[in-house]
């Protein structure tokens, strides 16, 4: 009965040299305080990161790993898609 | 080789460094006895990281009381080998954790004090002080937050949790007024720059504190007498029992290191 109280949060980090939050695991909270502050005890304690993120488990919708094929696999063989065609100059710096 | 308790030679300051040191000692170990034992994984590792720091705190004043003493002391013969009356702690941080909710109502009541004045002690004009204020602040800055969220959702939760909220902060209400206490060498060192007034805190605490309670739907407790006597070194019956466990190790083999 208490188990519907408790969800399953996903938690994301940003590290203090990094540019995209990533996932670093899960934790149960009964809402979104406590599952940052849950997050912050769990995962930041040896300085991993400046931002966190907390999102409930069940707003992530997911691929299926059956339609693996189906979904990624057509993208392989068209490199006129990849930008690799084309010289950067120095100048410019990281796309 | 010593194997018997040591016995601190007092000035002032270090008498008012050893109780802030005892206090964060005795606190940190309470948290500590939850290790293993918290109602969710996610609190055990809340609890133990809040014990983590106070005992740091802890070694920080500890570490400056050996400097000031310069008895060839270490910070851990002031935590291990001295006798229960050594200890200045108030009586608050020794109460023994009782159930989640009684933890959580002593650590709020605790940090919402503690917080602030580690934020005016970062302008002492003592150096180490300050300096251990100010790193100490940001830690209790979250304690304060932690336990605040849990004082409110117990209060504001289901009957038990009500009730049992209710009970700790009606229990622990006549711990805080010692929280306050001053004696005459701690005012001057007040006078000099070095501590803090800790009376000045009490309108900013309270209004935290109503605050607080007032969204966990927990009543604020009347009735001023307050106990006290943790500051002189007059404890109640708990601190005897903690110290038989924390200094155990200590007491038989003494010298001991790894």
């Amino acid at each position: 009965m208490a188990e519907q109280l408790i969800s399953l949060w996903e938690v994301f980090i940003r590290s203090r040299n990094g540019l995209a939050h990533k996932h670093v695991g899960s934790l149960h909270a009964t809402d979104a305080t406590l599952a940052l502050q849950a997050a912050r005890d769990l995962y930041t304690r040896r300085g991993e990161g400046l931002s966190l993120w907390v999102v409930p488990s069940n707003a992530i919708t997911a691929s299926d790993p059956t339609d693996k094929a189906m979904m990624f696999e057509p993208t392989a063989s068209k490199i006129y898609r990849h930008p690799t065609f084309y010289e950067v100059p120095d100048e410019v710096g990281h796309l | 080789m010593a194997t018997g308790s040591i016995v601190v030679t007092e000035t002032p300051l270090i008498r008012y460094v050893l109780r802030r040191a005892d206090d964060a000692l005795i606190l940190g170990h309470r948290l500590s006895e939850w290790c293993g034992h918290a109602p969710t994984m996610e609190e055990d590792m809340a609890l133990a990281n809040m014990g983590l720091d106070l005992i740091g705190q802890a070694r920080g004043l500890y570490s400056y009381a050996a400097e000031v003493e310069a008895a060839g002391r270490s910070e851990d013969d002031y935590a291990y080998l001295r006798d229960e009356r050594g200890y200045g702690n108030v009586l608050l941080v020794e109460q023994p954790n009782g159930d989640f909710a009684r933890t959580m109502v002593r650590q709020f009541f605790y940090s919402a004090f503690i917080d602030p004045y580690w934020g005016a002690l970062t302008a002492s004009t003592d150096a180490t002080l300050s300096a251990v204020a100010a790193k100490a602040e940001k830690e209790s800055a979250y304690h304060l937050r932690h336990s605040a969220e849990w004082v409110i959702r117990l209060g504001d939760g289901t009957a038990e949790s009500h009730r049992r909220a209710r009970t700790a902060v009606d229990d622990l209400w006549a711990f805080t007024g010692e929280l306050f206490e001053t004696d005459d060498g701690e005012r001057a060192l007040i006078a000099d720059g070095v501590a803090v007034d800790p009376i000045s805190l009490r309108p900013a605490w309270l209004e935290t504190v109503s605050a607080i309670l007032a969204q966990a739907t927990l009543p604020l407790p009347e009735g001023g007498w307050m106990q006290k006597g943790g500051r002189g070194g007059h404890h109640s019956e708990h601190l005897g029992h903690l110290l038989s466990e924390l200094q155990y190790m200590q007491r038989a083999f003494p010298g001991a290191t790894w």
